[in-house]
């Protein structure tokens, strides 16, 4: 089963309508309330990401018996540098989404630390794809 | 602590919610930045907040947060409110600063998150 879900930029009165929609979605499934919390974070971080840091995006969830596979891909510009942007507290936020109480720097640490399994493409210039997995056997 | 109570102890005062008036919160979490807000895994938390707009909401609901809690006397706008009751989350506001309601709080028995 395949969703997909578009996510504008800079328009952060959408931010959260697509996780929401997944959030939903994922509650029918009767899966680990933990565990829904666990993606929806992972996905809500990123989610805010493309509306601050990119020209717009989609969110794709795939399902299977085993895992949920969760595939966040923007548009550009890419990040320069991407272990500086793995670092908790770093961020390249303007006021404008600090004023918003989001930018504290603990977007990408904290999806990592909520997936199975992340995956991350992105080249100055091009573009980010991020790629979440979750484990459905693993669940805590 | 319940809901009520912990309106009670801060002079605040509920404006959506009066079916979690009875909610048992154990635990609470200050803070303006919704970033650290999304890196607390435990339930039933209060947020206490001076964040008050639609990503103060979005981020409760992502957490599974059932209660939000605005301090510095600041009233959530109309479609913040709309979002509460679609999501059923709680909101309430206090007129103290967020260290002297979270203080308050601390003294009464709600338990820091870490």
């Amino acid at each position: 089963m395949r969703q997909e879900y578009l996510v504008p930029s800079q328009d952060f009165s959408q931010a959260g309508v697509a996780s929401s929609s997944i959030k939903k979605m994922l509650k029918q499934l009767n899966l680990n309330p933990l565990l829904i919390k666990r993606i929806m974070i992972a996905v809500f971080e990123a989610e805010v990401n493309v509306i601050a840091h990119s020209y717009g995006g989609k969110i794709l969830c795939d399902l299977d018996d085993e895992k949920i596979c969760i595939q966040v891909i923007d548009t550009g510009p890419g990040i320069p540098n991407l272990e500086l942007a793995m670092t908790e507290g770093w961020s390249t936020a303007t006021e404008e989404v600090r004023e918003l109480g989001y930018g504290a720097g603990m977007g990408l640490p904290n999806i990592r630390k909520n997936c199975d399994h992340l995956d991350i493409y992105t080249k100055e210039g091009d573009h980010t794809h991020l790629s979440m997995t979750f484990e459905l056997r693993m669940q805590p | 602590m319940k809901l009520k109570d912990i309106i009670a102890c801060v002079d605040g005062q509920l404006i959506w919610g009066e079916s979690h008036l009875e909610d048992e919160v154990q635990r609470g979490f200050a803070s303006d930045l919704m970033s650290d807000v999304l890196t607390i895994l435990e339930d039933d938390i209060l947020l206490i907040t001076g964040l008050s707009n639609n990503q103060a909401i979005r981020t409760a609901e992502m957490s599974d947060i059932k209660n939000i809690l605005l301090v510095r006397n600041k009233k959530p706008s109309q479609s913040m409110i709309e979002m509460a009751k679609e999501l059923n989350i709680s909101l309430s506001y206090t007129p103290y600063s967020l260290f002297k309601a979270s203080g308050l709080l601390y003294q009464k028995g709600l338990e820091p998150v870490y």
